[in-house]
């Protein structure tokens, strides 16, 4: 399950860097929390709390982009970042933790077997579209003129980014989430020559992270949250070594 | 007399308070090469923004039916270390049927080599990524072309040799070519028709007739300093 969530998070890191959201990743893992909070007081599967609450967030950011003419960089920023802070007053502590950092290993198999539907779902989906993205994150008029309407392009990125984060909060926490994201894909962008090759390197090296930190989470007793972060990014220092030496 | 391609009648664009073009009309005819000439600011990409459908305005634009537009924009907003191979860059407008062969065709009718696209799209040079550009474009099969600046940044040979292209595309697929330039000399020998643009519209006609000393002036000169009311505090305008 870990693996099927590192890859769509990784696929999406990929578009995320091209676009420059790379932070908005992390300002919106941590509206999560207040969504957990709620899902939690109500005695319902956290995961949905985090999932509703990030879909209404993204919606709101979709339509306030449209409306100022501030990017979203902006708008995650200001507006949500106050939510970790709101969200962890109303958690209760004993499941803070758990928020903050992932486990994976307190999950059902109920949950399991959802996770790596959306998974799956969000990766399809993301290949399905990932020709029109690439093509608007290049040049928004290139696409235009090419039949790519921006106002729905953005918003089903959007919308396939909430779930990724809503997925990866269980894996790795709220505060982490972002280097789910990014991490990935920024050692691939490193390494790739090809848009191909930038997405499926970056697949690969979330896989990777994913499964070094589950095994070693498993040996040393620990959340494999931070130790997937680590592992991401020592892949992330080789890739710069790579780039430096070999890509000149 | 056949209808006009493209008839632009009371055209305004405005940012907020500001207005970047203000009350345009002017149109064209099939096969015509319209150079758009102006100060920088004085609202030409805007203009193709516009012409584009891609932001709001008021007045009207309208395009003959059955239009295909093709837009070749300036810069393209892109770092050169995005992993983005020429090929899948070319690929990245067709959804089905794209195929290594059309890739190629598409490059040769740049006249550029096939291995071009092999290469990363941010490590090709700037002319070389114009044609490119231009490419791209065509594989849309368009009948009308936008060019923003098709020169910009390109040294005086690589310019020659871009607009010989559009020549030599232009005799081949007799398209409709409008093209923003800040290239005087390009604009003489290649436009046949000039819009002079300084959020109004300053001239309009030949290249013989437009690009007189006098024109020039009103269009980068004076216009410009009327706008901005230099010296002129106090006065309603």
């Amino acid at each position: 399950m870990g693996v099927s969530i590192a890859v769509a998070a990784s696929l999406l890191g990929v578009f995320a860097i091209l676009k420059r959201m790379s932070l908005v990743g992390d300002a919106l893992s941590h509206v999560a929390l207040p969504g957990i909070a709620l899902a939690l007081f109500f005695k319902i599967n956290p995961f949905v709390g985090a999932l509703a609450i990030l879909l209404l967030a993204v919606i709101g950011i979709w339509f306030l982009e449209y409306r100022s003419q501030l990017s979203v960089d902006t708008i995650v920023g200001v507006f949500f970042t106050a939510s970790l802070a709101l969200g962890a007053l109303f958690i209760p502590e004993f499941e803070l933790l758990e928020a903050l950092f992932g486990d994976i290993s307190q999950v059902s198999n109920f949950d399991v077997i959802l996770s790596v539907i959306f998974s799956l779902f969000l990766i399809i989906v993301l290949i399905a579209v990932h020709k029109k993205l690439a093509l608007h994150m290049v040049s928004q008029e290139m696409a235009y003129s090419a039949g790519v309407r921006p106002k729905t392009l953005e918003f089903i990125y959007l919308m396939l980014f909430a779930l990724g984060v809503a997925l990866g909060i269980r894996f790795v926490g709220a505060l982490l989430m972002g280097a789910l994201i990014i991490i990935p894909a920024a050692a691939a962008k490193n390494v790739a020559k090809s848009l191909q090759g930038f997405m499926v390197l970056s697949s690969l090296f979330g896989a990777v992270s994913a499964v070094s930190g589950i095994y070693l989470a498993q040996i040393f007793h620990s959340a494999p949250g931070p130790i997937f972060i680590l592992a991401g990014s020592v892949i992330f220092i080789i890739s710069l070594g790579w780039r430096i030496l070999v890509k000149r | 007399m056949e209808n006009p391609i493209l008839k632009v009648s009371n055209l305004t664009v405005a940012f907020g308070k500001e207005i970047v073009i203000d009350n345009l009309d002017f149109e064209i005819q099939k096969g015509d090469v319209l150079a758009v000439i102006g100060p920088n600011g004085a609202g030409k990409t805007t203009l193709f923004k516009a012409l584009l459908g891609m932001i709001p305005y008021r007045g009207t634009v309208a395009w003959a039916a059955g239009v295909r537009i093709g837009y070749v924009p300036q810069r393209m907003e892109i770092e050169t270390d995005v992993p983005l191979t020429v090929y899948e860059f070319l690929a990245l407008r067709q959804s089905a049927g794209f195929s290594r062969e059309k890739a190629e065709e598409a490059v040769a009718s740049v006249l550029l080599p096939k291995e071009i696209l092999n290469s990363g799209l941010g490590s090709v040079s700037v002319g070389q990524r114009q044609r490119i550009l231009i490419a791209w474009a065509l594989l849309g099969k368009p009948s009308v072309l936008l060019f923003d600046e098709p020169t910009a940044d390109i040294d005086i040979r690589g310019q020659e040799s871009i607009y010989q292209l559009l020549h030599h595309l232009q005799d081949k697929y007799n398209f409709t070519v409008i093209l923003i330039s800040h290239d005087l000399n390009i604009v003489y020998k290649y436009a046949e028709q000039v819009l002079c643009l300084n959020r109004q519209k300053i001239c309009f006609g030949p290249p013989a007739e437009v690009l007189s000393p006098e024109q020039m002036q009103h269009l980068y000169g004076g216009e410009h300093a009327f706008y901005h009311h230099l010296g002129q505090h106090g006065h309603q305008h």
